[in-house]
């Protein structure tokens, strides 16, 4: 039996789509306890505790991994979801364009104040 | 003029009476798109440390509220659902666990894992604060 995929502009991405999904959510796995570490400190610990645990070099570099491994993964995801309940498709290109421009501007802040926290730890 | 696409959708979801399976899969999808959500809060909270220690107070006071502490908590368990079912999802990639007998013992032991994981978090957060508090009375 023959699969024909649906003719999208994302038919011949459809399989890269699929496994970047899922190596980003074997990446997630682990570097979410580092994200829930790093809330639980915000919300309890006092200032220089939080700047001091994130700015040794194992939590900056795992909170960064999953900053951005977090966006793709999201923005992915989303993807799927307005492929599915998004029949007109100029309205889910342009959401689906919207929503990575809006993750790429919210990757790009959280970078920006990564590096000055490390600086300024 | 948009483009009528006349290409089937999913089906929609208050047609059907969903099983427990189901309603795991659809909490999975939502999940997903409330934690992606919950992504501009992490955001905020990132920003505020970096802001220095008058941001961060602030932040630390909002975040506090019983009022946030509910939303946020229920953000925890929803990226802990979203885990537990995604490590299932992952699974079924494999091509294993598909028997009709064990999913529905599978849905029960994501729903009570995640909820154990939200708890000892839960916990562990209460631990570091009431440390916390010995050492700085």
């Amino acid at each position: 039996m023959e699969l024909i995929p649906p003719l999208t502009s994302r038919s011949s991405k459809g399989t890269s789509h699929w496994v970047m999904q899922r190596i980003t959510a074997i990446a997630l796995m682990p570097l979410s306890f580092w994200c829930i570490g790093f809330l639980n400190k915000c919300l309890n610990a006092p200032y220089h505790e939080t700047v001091a645990w994130l700015v040794t070099p194992l939590n900056a570099i795992c909170i960064l991994a999953w900053l951005f491994v977090v966006f793709y993964h999201a923005a992915l995801g989303l993807q799927v979801v307005l492929e599915d309940y998004v029949a007109t498709e100029s309205i889910r290109i342009i959401a689906n364009w919207a929503i990575n421009l809006c993750f790429i501007f919210l990757a790009l802040i959280s970078l920006f104040e990564m590096l000055n926290i490390l600086s300024i730890g | 003029m948009p483009k009528i696409n006349n290409r089937p959708t999913s089906p929609h979801l208050q047609v059907y009476r969903l099983p427990l399976t189901g309603i795991i899969s659809i909490t999975h999808r939502m999940t997903g798109v409330l934690l992606s959500v919950g992504l501009i809060l992490f955001v905020y909270i990132l920003c505020s440390v970096a802001g220095g220690l008058k941001t961060y107070s602030v932040m630390q006071a909002t975040m506090n509220l019983w009022q946030i502490q509910v939303v946020y908590w229920g953000f925890i368990y929803a990226l802990f659902f979203h885990l537990c079912h995604g490590v299932r999802h992952l699974i079924w990639d494999s091509g294993n666990g598909f028997a009709n007998q064990s999913l529905n013992c599978y849905a029960i032991i994501e729903l009570f894992s995640s909820l154990l994981l939200t708890l000892t978090t839960f916990i562990f957060s209460l631990n570091t604060e009431v440390l916390w508090s010995l050492f700085h009375p």
